[in-house]
C-alpha cells in the first residue's frame, strides 16, 4: 500500500509539472487582464523546439531556454493582437492555438535529420535526468518527493515565489490593480499596456517550460500532440486554483494524481470507471465556477480578476 | 455655512499654479478654447460650469490624462510638461475623480501605496497602515487602513481618495463634484477637512455646477461655458444669482409656451412604494405619488437619492418589496418591461447611450425598437424592411434629427441627436405615461429646447409625464408639481407655479417641509 | 513621434473589405518565406495545395466533405457569438450529437420503421448538441457563470465520454478489437451526393440560408441583435434576455449536434475514432472571419477546409507535412485580427511634443 501510494506521488508529482509551470504562467497573464487560450499551441511548440535543440546540440538549458523564448514570441503575439490592436482574445488565443498546433505539427516532420525523412518522432534525445537527494528521497512514502528532475524541483520553489511575488512585492500589487481595475491603475501612474505585455509573455514562457517538460522528461521524444490537451486543462487549473499561484498544486496534483490512478485501474482493465474519473476534473470545475459565481454575487472576493478579457483604452472621448 | 477661511494671513497669496491659453478639443467638440487659471497657495479656487462646460476636460490637462491641443503650464512659476497623471503626482497635483480610481478587491493601504514612486520591492505595509491612520488622525477623515474597499461607503472611499493625495504629498488637490455622492453631513464634513489643509498652506480647486457650494468652499470662482472661460470672480464680491447668470447666460431663459394646467384623471398612481437593493439598503421608502393627464410631474432632488430607482419601478426595471403600482386603475406592480411598454408606458432612461440605444444598429432600427413587435412592421416573424425604413424617415423630419441617413449607425451621431432618436421612438409608442429620466442632461441649448418642447406638447395633448430632473430651472419652466426626493423618500410636492427656490433646495437637503402640497392633492 | 489610433466617424467598408483579401496575401508570404527557408518551393506547394483541393470535381468533394462540419459548427457558434454568448464548446456540441446519432442508428432500428431511423438519427443528435449547449446558457442566465469556461470544460466532458463509449460499451464485439462500434445498419446511412459528399451539404446550406433570413429579416433576429450589441438597452427595451439567450443555445449547439450526426452517419457510418478533429474550433474563427453573417460562413468554411485537404494533398505529392494547412490558416488569422481594428480607428502619426502650438498661443 505505502509502495503503491508513493509511486502515486512519483508519478504524479512528475505529470504535475508542466501543468503547474503553465497554470502559474497562465495566472500572471489573466491576472494581468489577458485571457490566453494559446496556451496549448505554446505548449505544443516549445515541446517540438526543446526536442529539437535538445536533439541537435544535447544542451538542455539551450532546449529550455529555446521553449521559453518560443513561448514568449507565441504570446508576444497574443499580447500584441489583444492589446494593442484590441482583437477579441477568446479569437486571438485559439489563433495561436490553432497555428501552434499546426506549426509543431509541421515542424515535427521537417526539422529531422535527412535519415529520419525529416521526422523527429522515434528519435531520442537528451533528457532530463533525475536528481536524487541523499538521504530524504529514501523516506517512507514522500520519498518520491526528492527523487524528481530539476525541473520537478524548481516547479515547486516557483509556487511559493510566484505567490510571494503577486501578494508581497509592488510588481505583484501592480499587476493585481491592472488586472482589477485598469482605469485605476493608469491613473495611479501604472503603465497598463506595459505590464500587460509583460505578463502577458511572462506567462508563455512558463507554459514554454511546460511543454519543454513534457519532450525533455515527462514523455522524452516527440509525438504529434505530444500535450494531449493540457493546455486546455490549463485553463481549468488557473480557475481550480481561484487565480492564486500557491494553490496551483492543488489542482494539478487533482489532474495528474487522476493520471497516476488512471495507471494503475488501466492495469486491472477497469474502462469505465476510467472515463469517469478523467472526465471529474473538468465537472468539478464546473462547479467550482458555479460556487465562485455565486460568491461573487454576495460580494466575497475570489481572486477572480474584474477586468478579465476586456481590453483596455484610456478614455479619450 | 462659512466660506473655508485662507491660511496665508496677511501677506500676499502666493500664485502657485498657473495655465495658460488651454485649448483641447476632441472631434467635433472644442472641450477648452483658451482657457487660463490661476491658484493661489492656501486658497480653494471653485471651477464652475454646467455639465459638458470643459471643467473635467481642464483638469485632466493638468493632471495629465489628456494632452492639450495648446497652452502652457507654471507651477510655482516655472514651466512644467506633464504627460501622465505620474508626472502630475510627482508635482504634487493630485485628483479626486467623481468615478474614484480605487481598486475594490485590495485594501486601503494596498490603494494608499499603489502606483507610488519610491516604492520598496516588498512594500513595508505595517509603516505605510502607521502613516495613514496617523494622516487620517490628522485630518479627521477616520479611515481604518486594514479595510477593503469594497466594503466601504461611499463617503469613506472619497476620504480614502484624499488620503491617498495627502499621503503622496499632494501639494494641490482637484475635487471632481466631490459633493455629488455625498449625505449633507458629510459634505460638511468634507468642507472642514479641505479648511483644515488649506489653513496648513495646501491648495484645491473644486470643480461644481451648483452655486452654493461655491460660496461655501471657496476663496475664488472661474465659471466655464461652452469650453470658454467667462468670468473670474473672488467670491466674497459675488452670490448664487450672480454666478447663476455668468453660468447659464441668458440663453437658458428661454420660454416655453403650455397650456394652463388643468389635468384630468390619474394615470399613474403609486402607493406606499418600498424597494431595496441587493445589499438590502432601502432605495424607495414609502412613495405614494399621483400623476394624471394634463400633467407633467417633476421629481427633484440631488442625485442618487431614489429618483432613477423610482423611473425604474414605474418601468419594470426594479422590482419592489411592498406597496402598488396602479396604472390606468390597473395593478402593474413587479411587472416586466414588456407589460410596461404594453401597457403604454414609454421610457427615456437615464444613461441614454447604456440604456437608451443600440449603438451598432441603424438610426432606423433603433427608431423601430417598439415598432418592431407590432403589425404591419411585423408579420408571422417576419419585418418588412421598407416599412422601418419609410417609418424612420417620417421620424427623422418630424423630429428633426441630424444624420447623414436612417441607415448610419447611431453611435456616430451627437448626444442632442441620440435623444431625439429615442425620444421619437418612445413618444410614437407612448400611451398614456412618458417617463422621462434626465432628457436634457448634457444637450446642448437647441437641443435642450427640443426636447423639453416635445415633453410639453406631450402633457397638452393629454399625457400624463413623470419627469426626474437634476436642473431645478427645467422643472419649474416645464412642469406642473414637483416632488422631492431624499434617502428614497418623497420628502414633500409643491406646485411649481410661483414656488420657493429656497424651500426646494432646503427639501433636497433633506429638510422636511411641513406646509407641503397646497392644494393640488388628489 | 507617436503613433495611436483615432476612432473613426463612421465605419470604413473598404477597411472591412481590404482586411481579410490584405490578410489572405500575406498569410501566403509569410508562409511562403517559412516553406522557402525549408527548402521547400512556395510556388509548386500553393499550385499543388490548389490543385489538390479543388484541382478536380473528386478532389472538390472531398474539400466538401471538410466544409460540410466546418460550416454547419460555425453558423451554431454565430448564433452564440450574435448575443455575445462566447459559445467555444461548439467541437463538444458536435461530439455528443455524433454520439447521439450513432445511438440512434445502432439501438432503435429494431423498432423504429426504417424511413424514420435516419431522420429520428439526425434530431436527436441535434437535440444533444443544443441540450450541451443548454446547460452552460443556462448556468450563464440562472447563476452568471462565465459560458467560454463552462463550455470550454464541457468539451472535455463530451470528448472522454466519446472516447470511453466507442472504445468501451458499443465497441463492435465482433470487430476484432477494432475500437469502434459496429457499422450502422444502411437505413441509418446519409445518402452521399457525389464521392464522399453526402447529404449533410443540403442541410448546411439550407440551414445557413435560414439562419441568414432569421438573423437578418426577423423579429428574433433584431431581438439576438439588440442584446448582443446592448443589453442593457435591450432590458429597457422590454426585450427577454434569459429566454432568447437559452432559445438561441439551444438552437447554435443543435446546428453543431447536426454536423456531428451527419459526421457519423454520412462518412464512417459508425462511431469510431476521428470524430473530434477540431472543427468546433476552427469554426469559432471561421464565424469569427464572417462576421457572424451565415452567407459569409459557406464560402469561409470551403477554403478553410481546401486549405485542409490542400495540406494533405501536398504531403501524398510533394512530402511536404499536411499540417500546412493549418498553418495557413493561423497565419491568415494574424494580420486578420490586427486589421479588424481599422474599420473603427484609424492611424494617427503625431509629433510627441505639444510645445509647437505654444508659439501660436504666445501670440
Amino acid at each position: 500500500m505505502i509502495l503503491l501510494i508513493s509511486s502515486i506521488i512519483a508519478i504524479t508529482l512528475k505529470a504535475g509539472t508542466s501543468l503547474v509551470f503553465a497554470t502559474i504562467g497562465e495566472i500572471f497573464t489573466e491576472k494581468s487582464g489577458i485571457l490566453n487560450l494559446g496556451i496549448e499551441g505554446i505548449m505544443l511548440m516549445s515541446a517540438v523546439i526543446a526536442f529539437t535543440v535538445s536533439y541537435y546540440t544535447g544542451n538542455l538549458s539551450a532546449a529550455i531556454l529555446s521553449a521559453m523564448l518560443t513561448g514568449g514570441v507565441l504570446s508576444l503575439i497574443h499580447a500584441f493582437l489583444s492589446i494593442t490592436m484590441q482583437a477579441q482574445q477568446v479569437v486571438s488565443g485559439l489563433s495561436i492555438t490553432l497555428f501552434g498546433t499546426g506549426m509543431a505539427s509541421f515542424l515535427g516532420q521537417t526539422l529531422g535529420p535527412e535519415t529520419n525523412s525529416g521526422y523527429l518522432t522515434g528519435l531520442s534525445a537528451a533528457r532530463l535526468q533525475t536528481l536524487t537527494i541523499p538521504g530524504l528521497s529514501r523516506l517512507p512514502l514522500i520519498g518520491p518527493v526528492f527523487n524528481q528532475d530539476p525541473l520537478t524541483y524548481i516547479v515547486l520553489l516557483l509556487i511559493p515565489v510566484s505567490w510571494f511575488f503577486m501578494y508581497k512585492t509592488k510588481h505583484g500589487l501592480n499587476l493585481r490593480a491592472v488586472g482589477e481595475n485598469p482605469q485605476t491603475a493608469d491613473a495611479m501612474g501604472i503603465n497598463v499596456p506595459r505590464i500587460r505585455y509583460l505578463y502577458t509573455i511572462v506567462g508563455g514562457m512558463l507554459a514554454g517550460i511546460g511543454g519543454a517538460h513534457l519532450s525533455l522528461s515527462y514523455t522524452p521524444g516527440w509525438t504529434d500532440n505530444i500535450t494531449g490537451g493540457r493546455g486546455w486543462i490549463v485553463i481549468a487549473l488557473v480557475i481550480f486554483s481561484l487565480w492564486n499561484p500557491s494553490r496551483a498544486i492543488w489542482g494539478a496534483l487533482l489532474f495528474g494524481g487522476i493520471n497516476a490512478v488512471q495507471f494503475r485501474l488501466q492495469a486491472s482493465g477497469a474502462d469505465i470507471s476510467s472515463t469517469l474519473l478523467n472526465m471529474l476534473p473538468y465537472l468539478v470545475t464546473i462547479a467550482v465556477l458555479v460556487i465562485i459565481t455565486v460568491w461573487e454575487d454576495r460580494k466575497r472576493t475570489t481572486g477572480s480578476p474584474a477586468a478579465l478579457g476586456t481590453p483596455y483604452q484610456r478614455e479619450e472621448k | 455655512m462659512t466660506a473655508v477661511t485662507k491660511g496665508a494671513g496677511n501677506t500676499a497669496p502666493e500664485l502657485i499654479l498657473e495655465m495658460r491659453g488651454i485649448t483641447k478639443s476632441f472631434p467635433g467638440v472644442t472641450a477648452n478654447d483658451k482657457v487660463d487659471l490661476e491658484l493661489f497657495r492656501g486658497e480653494v479656487l471653485a471651477l464652475l460650469g454646467e455639465n459638458g462646460a470643459g471643467k473635467s476636460s481642464l483638469m485632466n490637462v493638468l493632471i495629465g490624462l489628456y494632452r492639450p491641443d495648446a497652452g502652457q503650464i507654471f507651477l510655482n512659476g516655472k514651466k512644467v510638461h506633464i504627460h501622465s497623471p505620474k508626472d502630475s503626482m510627482e508635482l504634487g497635483i493630485g485628483m479626486v475623480h467623481q468615478n474614484f480610481k480605487l481598486v475594490d478587491t485590495m485594501t486601503v493601504v494596498e490603494n494608499v501605496i499603489l502606483g507610488e514612486k519610491d516604492l520598496k520591492l516588498i512594500p513595508n505595509m505595517k509603516k505605510a497602515a502607521e502613516r495613514i491612520r496617523s494622516i487620517s488622525d490628522h485630518y479627521n477623515l477616520k479611515v481604518n487602513p486594514d479595510k477593503y474597499i469594497g466594503q466601504l461607503s461611499v463617503g469613506e472611499q472619497q476620504r480614502v481618495e484624499i488620503l491617498k493625495l495627502i499621503y503622496r504629498g499632494a501639494e494641490i488637490l482637484i475635487l471632481d463634484e466631490p459633493t455629488a455622492v455625498l449625505t449633507p453631513q458629510e459634505s460638511d464634513e468634507l468642507c472642514n477637512i479641505i479648511s483644515q489643509m488649506t489653513s496648513e498652506g495646501k491648495s484645491a480647486i473644486f470643480i461644481t455646477h451648483k452655486m452654493e457650494e461655491v460660496i461655501k468652499f471657496s476663496d475664488w470662482v472661474r465659471v466655464l461655458k461652452k469650453g470658454k472661460l467667462v468670468a473670474v470672480k473672488k467670491t466674497s464680491d459675488t452670490d448664487p444669482s450672480d454666478l447663476a447668470k455668468m453660468m447659464v447666460g441668458r440663453e437658458v431663459l428661454f420660454n416655453i409656451e403650455k397650456m394652463p394646467f388643468t389635468p384630468g384623471e390619474n394615470v399613474l398612481k403609486i402607493i406606499k412604494l418600498n424597494a431595496s437593493d441587493p445589499n438590502g439598503i432601502k432605495v424607495l421608502d414609502n412613495i405614494s405619488v399621483t400623476v394624471r393627464k394634463h400633467e407633467i410631474l417633476g421629481i427633484a432632488g440631488v442625485a442618487g437619492n431614489g429618483q432613477v430607482e423610482l423611473t425604474e419601478a414605474v418601468t419594470g426595471l426594479r422590482t419592489s418589496q411592498s406597496g402598488e403600482v396602479l396604472i390606468n386603475g390597473e395593478n402593474l406592480t413587479n411587472r416586466s418591461p414588456i407589460e410596461m411598454i404594453r401597457s403604454g408606458v414609454s421610457h427615456i432612461p437615464s444613461d441614454r447611450v447604456a440604456m437608451g440605444i443600440v449603438g451598432d444598429m441603424s438610426v432606423a432600427s433603433n427608431l423601430a425598437m417598439k415598432g418592431y413587435r407590432n403589425k404591419p412592421i411585423v408579420s408571422r416573424g417576419i419585418l418588412r424592411t421598407s416599412l422601418i425604413l419609410a417609418f424612420a424617415r417620417r421620424m427623422i423630419s418630424a423630429f428633426n434629427i441630424s444624420t447623414p441617413g436612417p441607415q448610419t449607425h447611431v453611435k456616430f451621431l451627437s448626444g442632442g441627436n441620440i435623444q431625439k432618436t429615442i425620444l421619437a421612438r418612445e413618444i410614437d409608442a407612448c400611451g398614456d405615461l412618458l417617463v422621462a429620466a434626465y432628457p436634457s442632461r448634457g444637450l446642448d441649448v437647441g437641443a435642450t429646447e427640443a426636447v423639453r418642447k416635445e415633453i410639453v406638447r406631450q402633457r397638452d395633448e393629454g399625457r400624463a409625464v413623470l419627469l426626474v430632473s437634476e436642473d431645478l430651472e427645467e422643472l419649474i419652466s416645464i412642469s406642473d408639481r414637483i416632488a422631492v426626493m431624499y434617502g428614497g423618500r418623497i420628502i414633500g410636492i409643491v406646485d411649481s407655479e410661483g414656488c420657493d427656490i429656497e424651500k426646494i433646495g432646503l427639501m433636497m437637503a433633506g429638510i422636511e417641509n411641513h406646509q407641503q402640497e397646497r392644494g393640488s392633492r388628489t | 513621434m507617436r503613433i495611436h489610433f483615432k476612432k473613426r466617424k463612421s465605419y470604413s467598408a473598404a477597411a472591412a473589405v481590404l482586411t481579410p483579401v490584405i490578410s489572405f496575401i500575406i498569410s501566403l508570404l509569410l508562409t511562403g518565406i517559412m516553406l522557402a527557408a525549408f527548402d521547400i518551393n512556395p510556388f509548386k506547394t500553393y499550385t499543388n495545395m490548389f490543385q489538390g483541393a479543388f484541382g478536380t470535381w473528386r478532389d472538390f468533394t472531398e474539400t466538401l466533405v471538410k466544409a460540410i462540419p466546418l460550416i454547419l459548427t460555425s453558423l451554431g457558434v454565430a448564433t452564440a457569438f450574435k448575443l455575445k454568448f462566447w459559445n467555444i464548446g461548439a467541437e463538444g456540441q458536435l461530439v455528443l450529437g455524433g454520439i447521439a446519432a450513432s445511438g440512434v442508428a445502432l439501438f432503435w432500428s429494431s423498432w423504429l420503421p426504417p424511413f424514420l431511423l435516419l431522420p429520428v438519427s439526425i434530431l436527436v443528435g441535434a437535440a444533444a448538441g443544443g441540450l450541451w449547449a443548454g446547460v452552460p446558457a443556462i448556468l450563464k442566465v440562472k447563476l452568471n457563470v462565465d459560458e467560454t469556461l463552462t463550455t470550454l470544460m464541457l468539451n472535455y466532458v463530451a470528448i472522454l465520454a466519446y472516447d470511453g463509449i466507442y472504445c468501451g460499451p458499443w465497441r463492435d464485439p465482433n470487430g476484432y478489437g477494432f475500437p469502434g462500434t459496429a457499422q450502422f445498419p444502411a437505413a441509418a446511412w446519409l445518402p452521399r451526393l457525389s464521392g464522399r459528399a453526402h447529404m449533410g451539404l443540403i442541410f448546411a446550406l439550407i440551414i445557413a440560408a435560414l439562419l441568414w433570413f432569421a438573423f437578418y429579416r426577423t423579429k428574433w433576429g433584431f431581438e439576438l441583435q439588440m442584446i448582443g450589441q446592448n443589453k442593457k438597452a435591450a432590458r429597457v427595451l422590454g426585450v427577454n434576455i434569459g429566454r432568447n439567450v437559452i432559445l438561441a443555445l439551444l438552437v447554435s449547439g443543435a446546428i453543431s449536434g447536426i454536423a456531428g450526426a451527419c459526421e457519423v452517419t454520412g462518412i464512417a457510418r459508425r462511431l469510431q475514432q476521428g470524430l473530434s478533429l477540431g472543427y468546433g474550433y476552427t469554426a469559432i474563427i471561421i464565424a469569427w472571419m464572417s462576421r457572424l453573417n451565415p452567407a459569409v460562413c459557406v464560402p469561409v468554411s470551403i477554403l478553410m477546409a481546401g486549405l485542409l485537404v490542400g495540406g494533405d494533398s501536398v504531403q501524398i505529392m510533394m512530402g511536404v507535412p499536411s499540417a500546412m494547412g493549418k498553418v495557413m490558416q493561423g497565419m491568415i488569422l494574424f494580420p486578420m485580427l490586427a486589421g479588424s481594428i481599422f474599420t473603427e480607428y484609424r492611424l494617427v502619426v503625431s509629433r510627441r511634443n505639444t510645445d509647437i502650438s505654444e508659439a501660436e498661443v504666445a501670440k
